[in-house]
């Protein structure tokens, strides 16, 4: 059912979309050269980085398009690309 | 008791809006619109009330700030006229697809070229099929009353459509008339605070209003309007009875109006001031034994097609006023309604009035005249020199 | 440990812009300096269409889009609304934000005129115009912020055409001339920088305009990893100054230690690759005479 004049009353409902599958290179954070620095926490247009409860930085594959530009401002290279493979 | 007033259409308009404690109103000046906001403007600065008032810088900006405001809301107002409407145009289907209960004083004024600040209807014919009501007031109460009752109408949940009050360039917003002034508080109890349930802009509550409208939901949306201008068709009526009951006065059946029906075979079909003119005709022609009959097309946005098929039952001559012309077609917008609403009947179609040309009681004469001779559908120019 | 950048996400994932896309980079920094009580206002482009798909919204905060060319009017319209219903009692003591967060086109040409009624009537808002230098929701045609020499479809490069040939329009400076109390001008690629004007902007009261320079990968052609790099060499080159103008005074905010020659940035996207060396000299020039008159050497 369409709501009156299309209004959209769920906030950030796009997160049903996964935008992983837009993918071609993926990136792979290796938490033992992070230096929580968050560059890579702000640059990344999705928000699909995150910090866990262990105040570690994690991607999220779902959203993840694989933009790749956490990896190539990652100050400490722990941030590599590898292809997709279905 | 209310209190009465000498006053314009506009400064009529303009009471409407004030008793209506409308809460954001937007303003640009154009004749003959102008003195509806002017009004208001001194209202607010002699402390006589309280609305934001925007001096926008344009009518474009006019509409689209409306718009910003309901669509937090709150209850808005903007008055405009001819070029001004147009150039809200683009405007107008955005306040009805997302559903936005604004009131709009519209001054009825041709369109340029060449330019003319007289009246005539193209300008709100025109924007007949943005989803907007269109209520179009015969005088100075009506336009009032027809602003108290439009926000009833608008802000009614089943409804949830914008609706635009058309009162006739200088001959209304010009001329001084008696007005009843409602009682205020009486206005204000009838007509609430508008709070939507539907929209509105609020951190709390954040909302989404304004989307992209994919074609998986964009024929919806045009179905809910139309079947919203469905449901007005008994919600103007209910409220002109509501107003009646509070108020003292009604309009017709508050979509039509009719005068000297009952055993009329010849009836003239017109909307907004000249059917002055034309009752002043009809009970000239009655002291002469002439039956003549009127029907004031109140709203045409619904276009009451039931009432007026009811209304003209068992009519042979129908004549239909139009102050606009659909240039191509080669008749007037009201005239094509009415023929695609009365298929079985005769009916003869006027241009009149267009740019402020009168519309004599003579003219409405010649109109008789021509279509009690007339045989077949016609369309004619009255008042047209040679 | 205290976090460099908020946590709050108020700009979902899932939305439809493009890999690299800096303009979601710009929305989230300014949400996250903006925080909740923020009403956001955009008008017809890229942003609105690819957040807003129905049934869909990437926004956790109340947002607007009416049409093209009226983000400053409807802007305006909400800010009047909250005071109408700050009389009512609703929202007490709280500052509601008005952010218009409107693209180049929408700001520097169709709607300029409804930005510049709203600068000069006074209301508080904070005006964000991000900035990809074209229309690229409809296909990367010329908008008056589109800069010299830049390829656009509607301004070709070819045997009689170097690409677009005017400047850019100055819009932070018209901006300025409407006396309105905080101007300033930002870039993705300092995210820092940004959020503090963002921040700064929504404490005063007042119209508030910061041009927002945002690659776009798709526009400008390059690849998507270098959305930040790109925008960096933007301004270390001097192409795009970082200032602000606070009450009337002007100030850099950022001053690169050694100006990088342009080259560096023009040879990196797709939209200049038409340039000779000598070509490049002359925007050199433009760009070296620009930041004199701001005193950025």
């Amino acid at each position: 059912m369409v709501t009156i004049g299309a209004i959209i009353y769920e906030p950030g409902s796009t997160v049903r979309n996964k935008t992983g599958s837009w993918r071609t290179f993926r990136p792979v954070l290796n938490s033992e050269k992070c230096i929580k620095c968050e560059i890579c926490y702000i640059f990344c247009p999705e928000g699909a980085i995150y910090e866990d409860e262990k105040g570690n930085f994690k991607i999220n594959y779902d959203y993840c398009k694989g933009c790749l530009i956490c990896s190539k401002e990652c100050p400490t290279n722990a941030i590599t690309r590898i292809r997709e493979e279905k | 008791m209310e209190k009465i007033d000498v006053i314009t259409g506009t400064t009529a308009a303009a009471i409407g809006a004030k008793l209506a404690n409308v809460e954001v109103i937007a303003a640009y000046p154009i004749t003959p619109q102008s003195e509806c906001v002017e009004v208001l403007a001194k209202f607010i600065a002699d402390g006589e009330f309280d609305a934001e008032y925007i001096k926008v810088e344009s009518e474009h900006s006019a509409m689209a700030a409306c718009i910003g405001a309901s669509a937090t809301g709150v209850r808005t107002f903007t008055a405009t006229a001819s070029q001004g409407l147009a150039l809200m145009h683009e405007m107008l289907y955005i306040a009805s697809g997302m559903r936005l209960p604004i009131v709009m004083l519209n001054t009825n004024r041709a369109l340029s070229a060449p330019i003319n600040i007289w009246c005539d209807h193209q300008d709100s014919i025109t924007e007949r099929d943005t989803g907007w009501i269109q209520i179009y007031a015969k005088d100075n109460q009506e336009t009032l009353d027809s602003i108290i009752q439009a926000y009833r109408i608008a802000e009614d949940e089943d409804i949830l459509l914008p609706v635009m009050v058309c009162i006739d360039g200088f001959i209304l917003t010009h001329t001084v008339e008696p007005v009843s002034i409602p009682d205020e508080k009486k206005v204000r109890d009838y007509l609430g605070i508008y709070e939507p349930k539907h929209a509105y802009l609020d951190p709390d509550r954040p909302i989404t209003q304004g989307p992209v409208g994919v074609p998986e939901c964009y024929m919806e949306t045009r179905k809910h309007i139309w079947d919203a201008m469905e449901r007005a068709k008994k919600v103007i009526k209910r409220v002109n009875e509501e107003y009646y009951e509070i108020f003292n006065r009604r309009y017709g059946n508050g979509l039509v109006e009719g005068y000297n029906l009952e055993n009329a075979d010849t009836v003239l079909v017109a909307m907004g001031s000249v059917c002055g003119t034309i009752r002043y005709v009809i009970d000239k022609l009655k002291e002469k034994g002439k039956n003549v009959g009127l029907l004031r097309i109140r709203t045409y946005r619904p276009f009451p097609k039931e009432e007026i098929k009811e209304m003209l039952e068992g009519v042979e001559n129908v004549g239909v006023l139009d102050r606009n012309v659909s240039f191509g077609f080669n008749m007037g917008a009201l005239g094509t309604e009415m023929l695609a609403t009365l298929r079985d009947k005769k009916i003869c179609n006027y241009i009149v009035g267009l740019g402020g040309r009168d519309i004599t009681p003579s003219n409405i004469e010649e109109i008789i005249r021509h279509l009690e001779k007339c045989e077949d559908v016609e369309t004619k120019w009255i008042g047209l020199k040679e | 440990m205290d976090k460099r950048f908020p946590r709050e996400e108020l700009f979902a994932p899932g939305h439809r812009g493009c890999a690299g896309c800096g303009a979601s980079i710009l929305v989230r920094m300014a949400l996250k300096a903006a925080g909740r009580d923020v009403i956001v206002v955009n008008s017809t482009g890229c942003l609105e269409v690819f957040t807003t798909p129905y049934p869909e919204t990437a926004w956790r905060v109340p947002w607007i889009h009416t049409a093209f060319e009226c983000g400053g009017a409807v802007a305006a319209g909400i800010e009047r609304a909250i005071k109408a219903l700050k009389k009512r009692g609703k929202f007490k003591d709280r500052k509601i934000t008005v952010m218009p967060i409107i693209g180049d086109g929408g700001t520097a040409d169709i709607g300029l005129q409804a930005l510049s009624g709203a600068l000069e009537r006074g209301h508080d808002m904070v005006y964000i115009m991000y900035d990809n230098e074209a229309y690229m929701n409809t296909g990367v045609q010329r908008s008056s912020a589109t800069p010299l020499f830049a390829s656009a479809t509607t301004a070709p490069p070819g045997k009689r055409s170097k690409g677009e040939d005017r400047p850019k329009k100055d819009m932070p400076m018209i901006a300025a001339a409407h006396g309105i109390p905080y101007v300033a001008t930002a870039c993705i690629s300092y995210p820092e920088d940004l959020m503090k004007k963002v921040k700064k902007a929504c404490e005063i009261e007042g119209p508030t305009f910061i041009h927002v320079l945002q690659p776009c990968t798709v526009g400008w052609g390059y690849n998507p990893e270098d959305t930040i790099k790109i925008g960096r060499l933007a301004v270390e080159t001097g192409f795009f100054p970082l200032y602000e103008i606070e009450h009337g005074e002007f100030r850099i905010t950022y001053r690169p230690p050694k100006r990088k020659p342009l080259k560096e940035y023009i040879r990196m996207q797709k939209r200049y690759r038409h340039l000779t060396d000598e070509d490049i000299e002359i925007l050199q020039k433009y760009v070296d005479e620009r930041c004199k008159l701001l005193g950025l050497e």
